[in-house]
């Protein structure tokens, strides 16, 4: 059963091991579980407003204004930020750095764990990378931390985050900044 | 791909680091006329160099990247050697192929961006070493000046394999002793321009990179001759002054004192080629 990392080897595929695929249309991954969309974006904001340093890190995608939807999801990514206490740490792009990256302004796609454990961070939504990308720095964050992470994805998902959220969209987004202030009141916080 | 995607969200443009705000707001895209009399006050599209420090092929680089008439929708493939260290710095869309196949990588996507995007100009570059070009590779880069295609080919002549520690390449001098080639050169440096004209370039060069402007004059008359007629071809010397044992301040003049023998400026244009170049000094492009 996919459990929270260190897993061990890096980038082990810990999730293609387990027979973990991507959820169906409609529905989210909680883990090995195929669930419900709002049962998923639940979970998801409970373990960014309880665990420590909860980062989000938006992809190329959503940092750049290379169509109306991606200024949007910009904007709603800012919000999602500010509900959940958040930081944002972009992955602005996905070039190796020589001779080394500065881990508290940016996350690496080669070597995502530098930045995870630098800042110390428990629980990060990845949004808007690249499919390709994410699901190379999802197994590494996977295999080398013991972060809890949530793919909140334009298309099919990841089966290596611990949560995620398939289908993402401006409306899915807002639906989700619903879910997290209302998680947020009944946390207390 | 357009320029467009160096635009950042103002949402989130308060996260975004210095040197990729400078890429959208101080970088030259969208102009033809951009070159390397921009490089004291533009963001150039290089950010930092894994070279050595002196290295001519930083110099041919910067020069290169600052005179691209469409940056925007320039796409570069190259090959391994000291130079494919770089493309992970230069802020354009590079493709690092197979050692030796750059030629036939770049024909590929030369033909699939024009059946793609026929409304938009897009230039494939080739950039790579003599040893990706001449001899590993040469295969590939006759072949594609046979078949006409529509690419500017652009070799960083250094005489040696530097990457892999200094074996003789066809382009080094006859003679000429390097660590993993201690009998000497046995033959003849390869005339490659020759070669280039023979197998149907259009536009053919041999220099060094001693001068800015001139090598901004020769990469943008290349490119506008491959997007209209046909391959053609730019062989630079960039000296190896690790390989050859000089000093990092000792590229340029080693460059400077070959400008007047084997490096001599050369320079072939077919009758189709001078006239994509008069037109475009007569638009004030060149
Ligand atoms: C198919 C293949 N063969 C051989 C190599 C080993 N190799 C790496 S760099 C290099 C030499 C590159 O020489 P050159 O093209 O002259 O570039 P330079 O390093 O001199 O700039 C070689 C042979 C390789 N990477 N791939
Ligand atoms: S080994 Fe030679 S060609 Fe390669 S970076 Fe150093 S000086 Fe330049």
């Amino acid at each position: 059963m996919a459990k929270l990392g260190p897993s061990g080897y890096s980038p082990y595929p810990v999730a293609m091991y387990e027979d973990i695929l991507t959820p169906p249309p409609g529905k989210a991954l909680l883990f090995n579980e195929i669930v419900d969309e709002e049962i998923a974006m639940r979970e998801a904001a409970k373990a960014m407003l309880t665990r420590e340093n909860p980062t989000i890190f938006p992809g190329p995608q959503v940092l750049y204004a290379w169509n109306e939807e991606a200024k949007e999801k910009a904007r709603l990514v800012r919000k999602i930020a500010e509900t959940l206490g958040a930081k944002i740490i972009p992955m602005y792009d996905y070039r190796p750095k020589y001779p080394k990256i500065d881990p508290e302004k940016e996350i690496n796609p080669n070597h995502p764990n530098l930045t995870i454990w630098h800042n110390n961070i428990k629980a990060c939504i990845f949004i808007g990378v690249h499919c390709h990308y994410a699901n190379v720095a999802l197994k590494i964050i996977r295999a080398e931390t013991d972060c809890f992470t949530i793919a909140m994805c334009g298309n099919a998902g990841h089966e290596d985050a611990m949560i995620t959220l398939r289908d993402q969209h401006t409306e899915e987004l807002e639906k989700f900044i619903r879910v997290a202030e209302e998680v947020k009141k009944e946390l207390g916080k | 791909m357009s320029y467009k995607i160096f635009k950042i969200n103002e949402d989130l443009k308060d996260f975004m680091p210095p040197e990729i705000v400078d890429l959208e707001e101080k970088a030259t895209w969208g102009n033809p006329k951009r070159g390397v009399m921009d490089l004291p006050y533009s963001k150039e599209l290089i950010e930092e160099h894994s070279l050595c420090a002196g290295c001519p092929e930083s110099a041919a680089f910067r020069y290169i990247l600052a005179s691209l008439p469409n940056p925007e929708d320039t796409i570069i493939v190259n090959s391994t050697g000291c130079t494919s260290l770089v493309f992970p710095h230069i802020a354009l869309h590079t493709v690092h192929s197979l050692f030796g196949n750059q030629n036939a990588v770049a024909s590929g996507i030369k033909r699939v961006l024009e059946w793609r995007f026929p409304d938009k100009v897009k230039d494939v570059i080739v950039l790579a070493g003599d040893g990706a070009t001449v001899d590993i590779g040469l295969d590939c880069t006759l072949q594609s000046f046979f078949r006409q295609e529509k690419i500017t080919t652009i070799c960083f002549d250094n005489e040696v394999y530097a990457n892999t520690g200094g074996q003789e390449s066809g382009m080094t001098v006859k003679g000429h002793v390097f660590k993993m080639a201690p009998k000497g050169k046995q033959w003849d440096k390869v005339p490659m321009w020759q070669l280039a004209i023979d197998s149907g370039c259009h536009y053919v060069v041999r220099m060094t990179v001693s001068s800015p402007k001139k090598v901004e004059k020769v990469i943008k008359q290349a490119i506008y001759v491959a997007r209209e007629v046909g391959p053609t071809y730019i062989h630079l010397y960039t000296p190896c002054i690790l390989e050859i044992g000089l000093n990092a301040d000792d590229g340029l003049e080693e460059m400077r004192r070959t400008d007047k023998e084997r490096f001599k400026f050369f320079e072939y244009m077919t009758d189709a080629a001078k006239e994509v170049i008069e037109r475009k000094k007569e638009e004030g492009l060149i």
